[in-house]
């Protein structure tokens, strides 16, 4: 007989692809258990933390301490952190399966949905995530462009990732110069001209995704004033009855901010942020040079489904929003593994409560996992993270007691890292990367900001000196 | 957050028996996938629901209940979802409506089945990524100034 696995003698060995907070928190619930279990977390950067770095807005410091939490998971003897190693590039399933027993995928949702419709793709219209990327530092996006000479902005979807692409457009370069904005987005964004935005919902006020506190963030901005149409923030009979069923005070209190909003009168401030409900973008028409003119809206009536959801249904009254620069805002996509089951409908790795699913015969496969938004989908905040994790984490010790885990040659953390060396010789420890995180902190400090993040691999390597 | 995101983390899809199909079937289905109820089909749409209640209902009075076929004691009057209905409706329409199993359709086609443990579970992850959202920022807290 074999002997047991989650012993000193014998390590259960897990790798984890996707060092993001779902990462963080699935080698934590790992690392607690009573078992002995070494992980490996891997990342396709060589920065550490996925969107609470590259996604959290800058002017939100405060929640980017969660890192130091993570920190205290990566300084326990049996992880190991492997930057700039990339999933089904730099190693494979089959390198994987011949050095853990067990391997979980963590991969968040690297791209966006798609809407659909005529003029998406004209140069003027992106993105929210490129956006968000951009003025993060994503090593991906830092050549992206955003005509930021143009004065009227539309952002499609009232999530609060839309928010926070209203609220860094409408931030003064003083309010942003205090944060952890790369330099070339501060730039940009000080030259910008943007006068007008408009934040887009298709359905009313009582169904807007966005948070209390996001929303009443946008109401506090230096030299932006916030307003709202009032015939669009009252609601209809069907909202009414519905908030008025559910007792839910954070969408009364969200009705409450949005008319108050609708009551403002201007300021004076120079730009000007208007929130519109019950609108969907049909059409982007071009301008004649390839860009974006203006945003045809549809408006829209909601209807209870037999579930008593309300959903939005376009009547036949049309608008055209005269904008030059727009910002699709409409969620987040996962993007398939090579060699993983992927679920199309959902844009989600085939899982069962975190058992990765054969495509064929629906059964989970051995040894392979996945937590976080590439499981459930791209909602919920980091905590989210954690009960999923957790989940996730639950059916691998049951699948490790009951023998269902991989059966790899080299069950060794020195053959992994070997592996790793020859792969990409170029790999960042974590303790590289805290050096990094003590440059990047230092250079903030000297301008009085947060940090000033590398947005390229060369600086990173450079600043390394390597 | 709406039902799409129960059924990513749901890699079952909702168990089916046709209208036709014996009671003897039925119950070696939701014994077979130890589940509550199974969703009557006619191709790719549902046309009633056969819980493990609606056995029991005919059981305690029929002798002979084995016999019969689903049709005979499926609820017809099938109350489904979509996709992108939020889970505060659904839960409300379900607990109103003492609905415990949910057939998902996207245009007319049967994708998937909710539970009500399965929307209970989902609002309460939900409250809890909050609170653990806090817990983090404040064992972090513990742990001096951001890096
Ligand atoms: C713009 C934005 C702002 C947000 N702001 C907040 C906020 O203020 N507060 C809050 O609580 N929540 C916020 N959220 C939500 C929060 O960021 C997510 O819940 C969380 O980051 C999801 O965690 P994850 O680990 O599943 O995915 P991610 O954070 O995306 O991490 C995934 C990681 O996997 C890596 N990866 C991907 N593919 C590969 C591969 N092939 N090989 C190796 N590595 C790979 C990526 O590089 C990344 O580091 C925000 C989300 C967004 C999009
Ligand atoms: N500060 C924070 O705590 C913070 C910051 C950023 C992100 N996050 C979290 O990260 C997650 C992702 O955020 P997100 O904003 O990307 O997603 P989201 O909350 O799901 O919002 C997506 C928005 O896009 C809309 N939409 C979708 N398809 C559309 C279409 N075809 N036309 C018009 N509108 C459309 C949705 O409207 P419908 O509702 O009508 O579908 C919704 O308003 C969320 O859970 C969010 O809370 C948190």
């Amino acid at each position: 007989m074999t002997p047991l696995i989650g012993t000193p003698e014998r390590p259960l060995r897990a790798a984890i692809i996707g060092a993001g907070p779902t990462g963080f928190y699935t080698a934590d619930h790992l690392l607690r258990n009573a078992r002995v279990v070494e992980v490996d977390l891997f990342d396709r950067l060589p920065t550490p933390y996925g969107l609470v770095r590259l996604g959290v807005a800058p002017d939100h410091q405060k929640i980017k301490f969660v890192t130091n939490v993570f920190d205290k998971v990566a300084a326990t003897p049996r992880f190991r952190f492997y930057g700039g190693v990339e999933f089904g590039k730099d190693i494979t399933l089959a390198d994987l399966k011949a050095h853990y027993h067990q391997i979980v995928y963590c991969t968040g949702a690297q791209t966006d949905r798609r809407m659909g419709i005529p003029g998406e793709d004209l140069s003027g219209s992106h993105p929210a995530t490129e956006f968000v990327a951009w003025y993060n530092g994503h090593p991906d996006y830092r050549d992206c462009t955003f005509d930021l000479t143009q004065e009227r902005v539309a952002v499609i979807g009232v999530g609060n990732v839309a928010v926070d692409v209203v609220r860094i457009l409408c931030r003064t370069a003083e309010e942003l110069a205090t944060t952890d904005i790369t330099d070339y987005a501060l730039e940009a964004l000080r030259k910008s001209r943007v006068k007008e935005v408009y934040l887009l919902g298709r359905r009313g006020p009582a169904q807007a995704a966005f948070t209390n506190p996001e929303v009443k963030e946008l109401g506090e901005l230096a030299d932006a004033d916030v307003t709202a149409r009032p015939e669009e923030v009252e609601l209809d009979p069907l909202s009414r009855a519905a908030v008025e069923r559910s007792q839910d005070r954070a969408t009364q209190k969200k009705v409450e901010i949005l008319k108050a909003y609708a009551r403002r009168q201007p300021t004076g401030k120079s730009r000007r942020l208007t929130l519109r409900f019950l609108v969907s973008p049909v059409e982007l028409i071009a301008d004649g040079a390839g860009g974006v003119a203006a945003l045809r809206l549809v408006r829209n009536e909601l209807y209870a489904t037999s579930t008593g959801a309300l959903q939005p249904r376009a009547t036949g009254h049309f608008e055209n929003l005269p904008v030059g620069l727009v910002f699709r805002s409409v969620g987040y996509r996962g993007v398939p593994l090579p060699g993983v089951p992927f679920n199309e409908s959902w844009g989600v790795i085939l899982n069962d409560k975190g058992r990765v699913l054969d495509s064929d015969t629906k059964q989970p496969i051995v040894g392979e996992y996945a937590a976080g938004w590439i499981k459930r989908g791209p909602t919920g905040v980091i905590g989210t993270n954690k009960p999923d994790a957790a989940e996730t984490v639950e059916c691998m010790f049951e699948d490790l007691a009951s023998g269902a885990v991989l059966e790899p040659a080299h069950p060794e953390a020195a053959a992994a890292e070997a592996l790793v060396r020859q792969r990409q010789p170029n790999y960042f420890s974590y303790a590289d990367w805290l050096k990094l995180d003590a440059i990047e902190t230092e250079r903030g400090r000297a301008q009085g900001r947060p940090r000033l993040k590398f947005t390229s691999i060369d600086e990173m390597l450079a600043a390394l000196g390597r | 957050m709406n039902i799409a995101n129960i059924l990513a983390r749901k890699g079952s899809m909702a168990v089916t028996v046709r209208p036709e199909q014996s009671i003897r079937d039925a119950l070696a289905l939701l014994d077979r996938h130890n589940i509550g109820a199974l969703v009557a089909v006619e191709g790719d749409r549902p046309v009633g629901i056969l819980s493990e209640r609606d056995i029991v209902r005919e059981a305690a009075h029929n002798e002979k209940f084995f016999a019969r076929v689903v049709a005979d004691l499926m609820t017809r009057d099938v109350i489904t979802g979509q996709p992108h209905d939020d889970l505060l409706s659904v839960a409300h329409t379900m607990t109103e409506r003492r609905i415990r199993h949910l057939p998902v359709v996207d245009q007319g086609r049967l994708i998937g089945m909710v539970s009500i443990g399965d929307v209970v579970k989902a609002q309460r992850d939900h409250y809890q990524g909050e609170v653990d959202t806090l817990q983090t920022q404040l064992l972090a807290d513990e742990g001096g100034p951001a890096r």
